[in-house]
């Protein structure tokens, strides 16, 4: 008996562990290679973007780098009253070497985002700067506009100082930091964000909504059909998840444009006055009609995968033993069917929150969502630190929701299939 | 007991899926209150189609099914009251076993004590006292068995249907609940309509046993008469073992019959189903009917050689080429005045001819 022994050796005397471990590497290995190339992709493609979107959102390194002496300067500045000589001087140097590179235009974009006002004043600096005398740079620039003598816009530059600022996720929840270092809420007439959050909210939850009270009888149909027409109609299910996206959206633009099918044959049924024709696109119907058409497969396939594993004897057993169908449905049916609930809704609302492509085309003005915002900062504002740190902001919501959703239902609980 | 003798009748019943083919056809089946019937056929005979139709899952084509003298045609599943346990149990995963049990007596309205009291009587029926909170999928399948059992008795029904229920269930743990459904019954004289395909529960549970072939009840009597004595060729193949012989009849009496089989000899016979003479016949005779070198006087003796032997610890099963059957059985009570069994000897048969019953041609 080796209840003597500590160790289990095998018969050549190698204890057994590490001969354990040395015949499993070759499969660690082996298993390792088998997911590495995928690894390596989603690093690149996935984990690094991200994190490049996180530093640019909160990026501030630009005015950090271009008025390097100014802010040194300015560390001892107590930013009440107008900043000594030392700061001016060495602004005007800062400023004098940006000119040389002709850079003060990004400059001037850069403290116009902070306070409004910079643009002209930093032209009109450039202009006077080339007269400049050497000594008492103070006065020879609070010369140059009254505005170079306001202590605010001073405060203004002063913010800019640390390489990395918060003031980008302000912006997306409509608020900012004021000159007293307070943050508040930008003027009622000027919050756009908040609404569309809210809209966005508001779209994906109803477009989940009515995918499941749509989806939930036809993957029902879908479980319980013979095969021969179960296939038929799952053919119908997935039929739009093999034609293109734009496509399918550009369809639904010649279907519900004023002109289109649909109001074409309500006018042809006499069910609304030619001249009364109902607007269904470029507001919000018209997103909600596109994106859930397009979500609904998503929530069909989860439901029809957890549908069909529910042995048809238990709706049977439920009524033999006196439930009515109702009843047998809403205990015993229903209950079973929620892990594949809990999967398409989630699955529905995270790629409805998102969305961006048919809220783009139909949405209109009133139907555009958060991404379509972000879209707009990337391509044509440039303002890419405000358009990441919104994306990271949808990501948070998106991640928050995951985590609620956890809480409630439960992760384990979802099936896809 | 003075039973109702009808309390579920079925009455010139067919079923038809697809308009085409009778999947069940003409069936009258009366089943006595209390009693303990099973309906046996091989797969797709109609005996699980006749059990949906019973609990309300398939209306009939045809006829009319009465419970206690009610037809039911036209009552939802539901309304019906008739317990039921399925092929796999289905029982509720997401409920446990109190809830599955409580669920016919909630949908009753049933007051909560009373529900306690007879989920705990019906679990002590069954043996699983203290199971209450278990959920199905961490019980064993004899336990989920028995919660389905359970389950379809604990709301006091008139009748309870069982389909196939102990067909997923190893051999030791399927006899054992064999014994323990047929004592249930005995107990509290529900009547129990039994759907399998397996005639040794069949044969060990039932008052009453119809057996199921291509739509029609081929005989329905005690599980001794049929053995004994199949009215047919299909009820002889399918219970039990059977030698058989095919032949034509030759000299046909009453009681008895000369069968002269297809290599040229002539048998003595019971003549069941036949009517006259030149009659084509299957004769049946059960293994353990034919004896041999025996010292009791019978009309039917024979020399075979013994073609195969086969060791089965209390009996020898012996093959025998005898009057051009081959596969002709014999089963040799193991003692030693038996130990002359070798391979290739001819030994003597003997039979009488009223165990040998001419049936009809297969």
């Amino acid at each position: 008996m080796s209840s003597q022994t500590q160790k289990i050796l095998t018969t050549d005397g190698t204890p057994l562990e590490v001969s354990l471990k040395k015949a499993e590497r070759k499969n660690k290995i082996k298993a390792f290679l088998l997911v590495a190339p995928l690894l390596f992709f989603l690093l690149i493609t996935y984990i690094f973007p991200i994190g490049d979107m996180l530093l640019r959102s909160v990026d501030d390194k630009m005015v950090t780098e271009m008025l390097p002496k100014t802010f040194k300067s300015m560390e001892k500045w107590d930013g009440k009253e107008l900043p000594p000589e030392e700061v001016f001087e060495s602004f005007y140097l800062d400023f004098s070497k940006l000119v040389d590179e002709k850079r003060e235009g990004k400059l001037s974009t850069q403290l116009n985002y902070t306070k409004n006002g910079f643009k002209s004043i930093i032209k009109k600096l450039r202009r006077k700067s080339k007269n400049f005398e050497e000594g008492n740079y103070k006065d020879q620039i609070m010369a140059v506009h009254k505005r170079w003598a306001d202590v605010e816009y001073w405060k203004a530059i002063k913010r800019r100082a640390p390489p990395i600022t918060y003031q980008k996720y302000l912006k997306g929840i409509d608020m900012y930091q004021n000159e007293s270092g307070n943050i508040v809420s930008v003027s009622e007439d000027r919050r756009i964000h908040r609404i569309l959050w809210l809209r966005t909210l508001e779209v994906a939850f109803f477009v989940t909504l009515l995918c499941f009270l749509m989806a939930y009888p036809i993957a029902h149909l879908l479980a319980t059909l013979p095969m021969k027409y179960s296939n038929l109609l799952m053919i119908c299910v997935l039929l739009p998840f093999w034609t293109s996206l734009l496509v399918r959206t550009a369809s639904w633009m010649i279907l519900l444009q004023q002109q289109g099918i649909v109001n074409d044959f309500f006018v042809f049924t006499g069910l609304v006055a030619d001249d009364a024709r109902p607007e269904m696109m470029y507001n919000k119907t018209g997103t909600y009609v596109a994106m859930t058409q397009i979500l609904l497969p998503f929530m069909v396939l989860p439901l029809y995968s957890v549908m069909k594993t529910i042995s048809p004897s238990l709706m049977r057993a439920g009524k033999s033993l006196g439930g009515t169908p109702f009843i047998a449905f809403w205990k015993i049916y229903f209950p079973l069917t929620i892990p594949g609930i809990g999967a398409g809704c989630l699955l529905v609302f995270i790629l409805a929150i998102g969305y961006y492509i048919t809220p783009a085309l139909v949405g209109g003005a009133s139907g555009t969502l958060i991404s379509n915002q972000i879209a707009f900062h990337m391509k044509s504002t440039l303002d890419w630190s405000f358009a990441s740190a919104m994306g990271l902001m949808l990501l948070t919501g998106v991640l928050a929701i995951y985590w609620v959703y956890n809480k409630l239902v439960g992760i384990d609980n979802i099936k896809l299939g | 007991m003075p039973m109702n003798e009808q309390f579920v009748k079925f009455d010139k019943v067919d079923k038809s899926y697809d308009g085409k083919v009778l999947v069940v056809k003409d069936l009258n089946l009366d089943i006595a209150e209390g009693e303990f019937i099973t309906m046996l056929g091989p797969s797709g005979s109609g005996k699980t189609t006749c059990l949906m139709m019973l609990a309300g899952f398939e209306t009939p084509t045809n006829g009319e099914i009465y419970l206690d003298g009610n037809p039911i045609s036209n009552i939802p599943p539901h309304k019906r009251g008739i317990g039921m346990v399925f092929q796999n149990y289905a029982l509720f995963p997401h409920m446990t076993v109190y809830e599955n049990l409580a669920f016919p007596l909630r949908v009753r309205k049933i007051p909560k004590d009373d529900i306690d009291k007879k989920v705990d009587k019906a679990l002590s029926m069954v043996s699983l006292t203290g199971f209450e909170n278990r959920m199905p999928g961490q019980l064993s399948g004899g336990q989920q068995q028995r919660v389905a059992v359970a389950r379809a008795l604990v709301f006091d029904p008139a009748v309870v249907l069982m389909d196939e229920p102990l067909g997923a269930l190893d051999k030791n743990l399927r006899e054992s609940m064999q014994y323990e459904i047929k004592h249930i019954h005995e107990s509290i004289g529900v009547t129990v309509v039994y759907v399998t395909h397996d005639q040794g529960e069949a044969l060990t549970m039932s008052n009453r046993i119809a057996v199921f072939n291509d739509g029609k009840v081929q005989q329905l009597s005690s599980p001794d008469k049929l053995y004994e004595e199949p009215v047919n060729s299909f009820v002889a193949e399918f219970i039990g073992e059977n030698n058989t012989f095919g032949g034509q009849v030759t000299d046909f009496s009453k009681d008895k019959c000369k069968v002269k089989l297809n290599d040229g000899s002539e048998i003595l016979a019971n003549p069941i189903t036949i009517k006259s003479n030149g009659d084509s016949t299957t004769v049946s005779l059960r293994p353990e009917r034919a004896l041999i070198n025996t010292k009791e006087k019978m009309d039917n003796n024979f020399k075979g050689k013994i073609e195969e032997v086969i060791y089965h610890g209390d009996h020898t099963r012996v093959r025998l080429d005898l009057l051009g059957n081959k596969d002709f059985i014999l089963k040799v009570p193991n003692s030693s005045a038996n130990m002359d069994i070798k391979l290739g000897n001819q030994i003597n048969v003997s039979w009488n001819s009223h165990d040998a019953r001419a049936l009809d041609p297969k």
